[in-house]
Formats: C-alpha cells, structure tokens, sequence
C-alpha cells in the first residue's frame, strides 16, 4: 500500500520525535464533528440504515455460532432461530469435530500452529534485515534493486506455485512442513521489505548518525536504535502475516495436499464443505475451531491487528 | 576499495549541519562507512567469506540442476525422519522449535561475522543483511515466475512448444469464455459495492457514541479465512426441499418462505449464484474499506468543513460534495486494494461451489486446470493472466495518486 490521505500506519516514532503540528486545533475538530454527528444521527433514516449493516454483518456469523451448540438432530431439522423458543446446549458437535476418526480438527489445528509461527516470525525477520540494507547502508545498485523488490508486489502468487512445487518435489522434501514455511515466507518477502523500508525511513537520520559517531556499527544500529522503535511496526506486520498464514487455503493445498501430516485447518475445513456438506453439525463447529484463533487475536490485538489488516491488504 | 580510512573518515561526516539537518529524504551515509570502528576479526572474516561461498554455491547448484547442468534429484529418504516425516502433535511442535532455533542461529551467524569481520567492505555488509531475502526471492519468486510465463507457451504435459494457443484457448473456448465473463463480475462488483457501503457506514457511525463497537462488528469478518466465511454463508444458503414438513434451516431460504416465496438453490442456480458468491467477498471486504476510509475522513481539514457549512451544506450534500472529493485518494486506495484482492479470489469458490455450476473464475480455474485436469500450459497461462490483469490496475493507482499529490 502506497501512501495516502489516510495513512493507514502512522510512522511509529512520530510520537515524541516529530512536530506535533495538529494537537492545538484538536478540541475544535472533535467538538465540530460531535456537533455534526449529532444532527446527522437525529435522522431516523441514517441511524436505520447503520443498524440494518451492522445486523447484516454479525447474523450470518452469530447463527453458526449458535448452531454449532445445538443437537445434530435440531440442526438438521429446524433453523438455528429456533434456538430462541427452544434453547438445547451441547458440545458433542465440538467434541466430534475434534477427535472424530473422520475429522480430527485438532491434528490439523496443531498443523495450523506449527506452520504458521515460523511463517510468520522468518519473513518479517529476513524482511527486517533487507529493509534496514535498503535504508541506510549505501551500495551500488541499491535503488535499481529496491525497486525490483517493489515491483515484486504486484505478482501473484499463482504465478511462482507449481515450479516451486516441481522443486521442492526435486528435491524431496514435498508434503513436508519445510515446504509450506518457505514458501510462506517467499511470498511474504515483497511486501513486508516495503512496509518496514518506509518505516526504516521515517527514523530520523539523526540518531543512526548519532550511533555510528558513537561507534556502533551496523548490526548495532540495527539491534539497538531501529529495532526498539519499530517494535508497533513488527508487531502490527507479524500479526497480519501469522493471521495471513492461518487464513491461507492456496499455498497449504498445493504444497501440503490434504495429508493429515501437514495440512492445515482451513484446507480440512474446505474439504469437509465438500464432502460432508449437509453435515451442518461439523460444519459449523468446524468453522468455529477454524476461526477461533483469529478471533481471539482480533479481540485481544485490535489496534494493531487493523494496521496490520490494512497496511497488509494488497498481498498478492 | 579504501580500507583505511576508516576512523578519520566518521568523524568528518559526523558534522551535524551537513546530515542531520536535513529531513526529508535520508542523507546519503558516506560511502566509507564501515561495520565498526573497533578492529574486527580474521575468524570471523574467515567465516563470513565461507558464508557467501556457501550461498553463492547453494544457488548455482540449485540453477544448474534447474537448467539440466547437474542431475540432482533427492528422495524422500535424503532427510532425517524427524525433518520431514513428523506425524505426532509433539514431533510437529519439537520440529517448529527446531525450525525456528535453526533459522535464529543461521541469521546469528551471518550477523556476527558482518558485524566483527575485519575491514570488510560496505557491500559485504549489504550482502549480509540483503542475501537470505534476495536468495529466497530471487530463486523462490523470480525464477518460478519465468518458469511459469514460459511454460504458458507449452502444451499440457510442458513438453512441446505450442505458442499461443493456451491464450487462445482461454479466449475462444466457451467454457473459459464464462470464467472470464466471471471474473468480470467479481472485480466489477465487489470493489464498488463494498466500498460504497464501507464508505456509508463510515460516515454514519463517525464520532458516534459507538463508533468503536460498530466498526468492529464490520471489520470482524476480515479476521476470518475465506473458507470460514464461505462455511458461514453456505450456512444461510443452506436448501431443503420444498415439501410439506421439512423446515428451512438456512437463514436467507427462511427469509423467503417467511415472505411468501419458495426456497431457492442459491449456489445452484445460474447465473445468479455467482451474485450470492460475490456477495461473501463484500461481506469481507466491507470492513477493510469502512477503516480505511473512516481514516481519511477524519483527516478532512477543519476549515473545508466549517466553509461549506457556512454554505449552508450538510447531510446527503455535504456527504456528496465535500466529504467523498475530500477523500478521493484513499477511495482509489481502496478500490485498487479491493480489486487486486478480488481478482485472485479462489477460496471462496472452491469452498462453496468447487467451481461448479458455471461460478469459476481466473483463480479459480487455475487451481482446478493445474491440479485437477493436469493441463500445465492453460493454468500456467491463467497464472499470466492474472499477473497481466493486475498491471494496469496499478498503473492507474500510481497515476491518480501522483494527480493527487501534483493537486495538493
């Protein structure tokens, strides 16, 4: 993502660094937009219109939440909204998912954890380093090589799957965690050397001139002036990737297959959509087993869960 | 290559007045700037040097084995069980740690012997932090890319040269003619209609008492898999027949027999059923418009608002004729993102429909032509089409936002 109107990732050291230009016209724009908010939600039609969204767009979820907690037999027989009239409560549905010989959610959540930890941590990692190249150690041919990785971005993934896959084939490690991680972190590397590069930029030159007047050589400057004040920037990087590697379906399905040995839950889950698709017991404890974690990360992490989310969006 | 010059040379370029004062764009460090003023080591110049052999090694063997040179090709039994053959949760796990602990001591010792190396030039430095990144890019992006663009041109199995006919498959025949028509659909569709309702509901909830929650509600299916939004949505299409006794239990079928309609096949039934696909991705994407969006009207400067009331704007035309004008680069921001997400959209798809019932699309098919049918040259040349498809997209990002900024 390109800078905007609205930068969706403030520069992280501003505070405290930079001029704060706005703070003293702060109180006027908070009580102008209160003003304007209040005569604009005293029309019915608008608050009408934000509550009919806001029901859309929780409904769908809640009604499989709710079902999963239901009997087999009341799921297949009458409508999650039914609930209501005739409350049943069980966890049978969560218990099979799990441990069921046909579906063993929880082998491919273990899966899905041990792929996307190191997943994550090495892109953003490897990232770090060549975003900190790219900053501030003069090299020839630096720019020429920065805009390659730019560039890089925009291709799809699709593009690099099955020569990679003939590879990894070739050299017998196919259907193996190895193959999923690097290939993870392959993918991530475009846009992760970007995004921290522009926040490696927004340092001000004048501490790392600072460490290097003290000696400090490049690891140093690295590890102790950059990396401290970019610890929101990883953060809200490392979350939308290990969330990125949880959610993905297409690069588990060609380089782990459906094997129970790697695959992770999101390439069960689709699986069981196809095959058992009338099984809306499974289907919805599935999901919920699948869903969970990003969950717990989007309710715990928010804030910089939604930078992540938005400085991450355009991954190919 | 100056290697001793390394000490006078810092303190010159220390001069506060010629780097530090400058604030946009980065000075240019000297040239000479070294690893370190300390006196490094031969050790670990020694090993730094094997390093790069290593690499450099490692990646000619890998090229020349891809172009026929060498004739490397490893079994399964190369490795040690433990690497690749994990089948138990605490196998899986002690091998993450592995992972990890490997990858941390590799990454140790290239930094190391960067960083106490004796007098080794600023490239070296470069070459220590830029090579794993460049090496996996360049071997594990670049090179497939190529492979891919190539093999595009070759027939089913990559075996013979056939030229363009994949491309003229994908154009002529019926069947990808509807994949394509698809496509146009998704990328059509989604973009505008969940950016115009992010954009509504951004301005309706903004500096409203529940600002916070209401906005989390509509971002909240962007923490969700695709497929887990597919199994959420397959759920409220969910069909039962339409007999005396049997119950709707799909949300959307229940709506309908609640007004007086019969139950409908949502995924089933063509061309509607791509609407009710599409209508997933909104419902994913919505969130992601709603926040960036409801950023950038927060940024409309104070005085545009207050002039054009003055003017007596507000509600429906202050909406129209200050706010989206306002924010017009980050609705292009918006746009490009939704459409380039949308354009590789696969998840969806496969989940829900398999791609059956003529709902493929580009990313869809290419799945499907790779790993189904075995047809390497027609996914190969959709895998360029999409890449192709993405470009002009962001040529137009890059016009409008450079427009924007000659405006401002």
């Amino acid at each position: 993502m390109t800078t905007t109107g609205g930068p969706p990732i403030p520069p992280p050291p501003a505070e405290g660094l930079t001029t704060t230009r706005t703070a003293p016209r702060k109180l006027t724009k908070a009580e102008l937009r209160a003003a304007e908010a209040k005569t604009r939600l005293t029309s019915p039609w608008a608050s009408g219109i934000a509550i009919v969204i806001a029901i859309l767009w929780t409904v769908p979820t809640f009604g499989v939440l709710l079902s999963s907690i239901r009997p087999q037999a009341s799921i297949q027989s009458s409508g999650w909204w039914s609930w209501f009239t005739n409350p049943e409560f069980t966890l049978d549905n969560y218990d099979q998912v799990l441990y069921g010989t046909g579906t063993a959610f929880s082998t491919f959540f273990i899966n899905s954890v041990t792929i996307a930890l190191p997943a994550a941590l090495i892109p953003v990692t490897l990232a770090l380093l060549a975003a900190y190249a790219f900053a501030w150690i003069e090299f020839r041919g630096r720019d020429l090589l920065f805009v390659a990785v730019f560039s890089l971005q925009i291709v799809p993934l699709q593009i690099a799957l099955i020569p990679l896959l003939r590879e990894y084939v070739n050299w017998g490690l196919a259907g193996s965690f190895w193959t999923v991680w690097i290939s993870h972190s392959i993918f991530a590397l475009p846009l992760a050397i970007f995004l921290l590069h522009n926040f490696m930029k927004d340092i001000p030159p004048s501490l790392i001139e600072a460490a290097r007047v003290d000696g400090a050589g490049h690891v140093k400057i690295f590890f102790r002036v950059l990396l401290p004040l970019l610890v929101p920037a990883i953060a809200a990087f490392s979350i939308y990737q290990f969330l990125w590697v949880w959610n993905d379906l297409l690069v588990a399905l060609t380089m782990a297959g459906g094997t129970p040995n790697v695959a992770p839950l999101t390439v069960r889950l689709a699986e069981l959509s196809g095959s058992r698709g009338a099984d809306w017991h499974l289907l919805t404890a599935g999901a919920l087993v699948a869903i969970v974690v990003p969950l717990i990360v989007f309710l715990s992490l928010q804030r910089f869960f939604v930078r992540g989310m938005l400085s991450g969006s355009v991954k190919g | 290559m100056a290697l001793s010059e390394t000490r006078p040379d810092s303190d010159v370029a220390g001069g506060p007045s010629a780097a530090t004062t400058t604030t946009e764009g980065a000075p240019p460090p000297p040239a000479h700037w070294r690893t370190g003023l300390k006196e490094g080591s031969t050790a670990w110049t020694i090993v730094l040097v094997v390093l790069f052999v290593a690499a450099i090694g490692g990646a000619a063997t890998f090229l020349l084995n891809v172009f026929g040179v060498l004739n490397i090709e490893l079994d399964r039994d190369f490795w040690p069980n433990w690497m690749v053959g994990t089948t138990t949760w605490s196998s899986k796990l002690l091998l993450m740690v592995i992972a990890i602990l490997m990858f941390v001591a590799v990454m140790t010792i290239v930094l190391l012997s960067a960083d106490r190396a004796r007098r080794i030039p600023n490239w070296a430095v470069a070459a220590a932090f830029l090579g794993p990144a460049a090496l996996m890019l360049g071997l594990g992006l670049l090179y497939p890319a190529i492979r891919t663009i190539r093999e595009s041109f070759f027939d089913r199995q990559s075996a013979n040269f056939i030229g363009w006919d994949n491309y003229v498959d994908i154009f002529t025949q019926s069947g990808f003619q509807l994949v394509l028509r698809n496509t146009l659909v998704w990328v059509i569709i989604v973009p505008i209609v969940s950016t115009f309702i992010g954009l509504v509901y951004a301005v309706l909830v903004d500096r409203t008492r529940f600002e916070a929650v209401a906005k989390g509600l509509i971002f909240l299916p962007m923490a969700i898999s695709l497929v887990g939004a597919s199994i959420i949505w397959k759920f409220v299409y969910a069909f039962r027949p339409d007999q005396e006794g049997v119950e709707q239990i799909g949300l959307a079928n229940q709506l309908l027999v609640w007004l007086g309609f019969s139950p409908q096949q949502f995924l089933i039934t063509s061309p509607w059923n791509t609407l009710f696909l599409i209508v997933v991705m909104i419902w994913i994407q919505t969130g992601f418009a709603m926040t960036l969006l409801s950023a950038a009207i927060k940024n409309i400067p104070d005085d545009i608002i207050e002039a054009a009331r003055l003017d007596g704007l507000s509600g429906a035309r202050m909406f129209r004729y200050i706010t989206v004008p306002a924010i017009r680069p980050a609705l292009v921001v918006v746009l490009v993102a939704i459409t380039m997400t949308t354009l590789k959209a696969f998840d969806i798809i496969y989940t829900m429909t398999g791609g059956q019932f003529e709902t493929s699309v580009v990313a869809n098919e290419f799945y499907f032509q790779s790993f189904r049918q075995g047809n390497f040259g027609v996914g190969a040349a959709l895998a360029v089409f999409l890449f192709v498809a993405v470009i002009p997209v962001v040529i137009y990002q890059i016009r409008q936002l450079r427009l924007a900024e000659e405006i401002r």
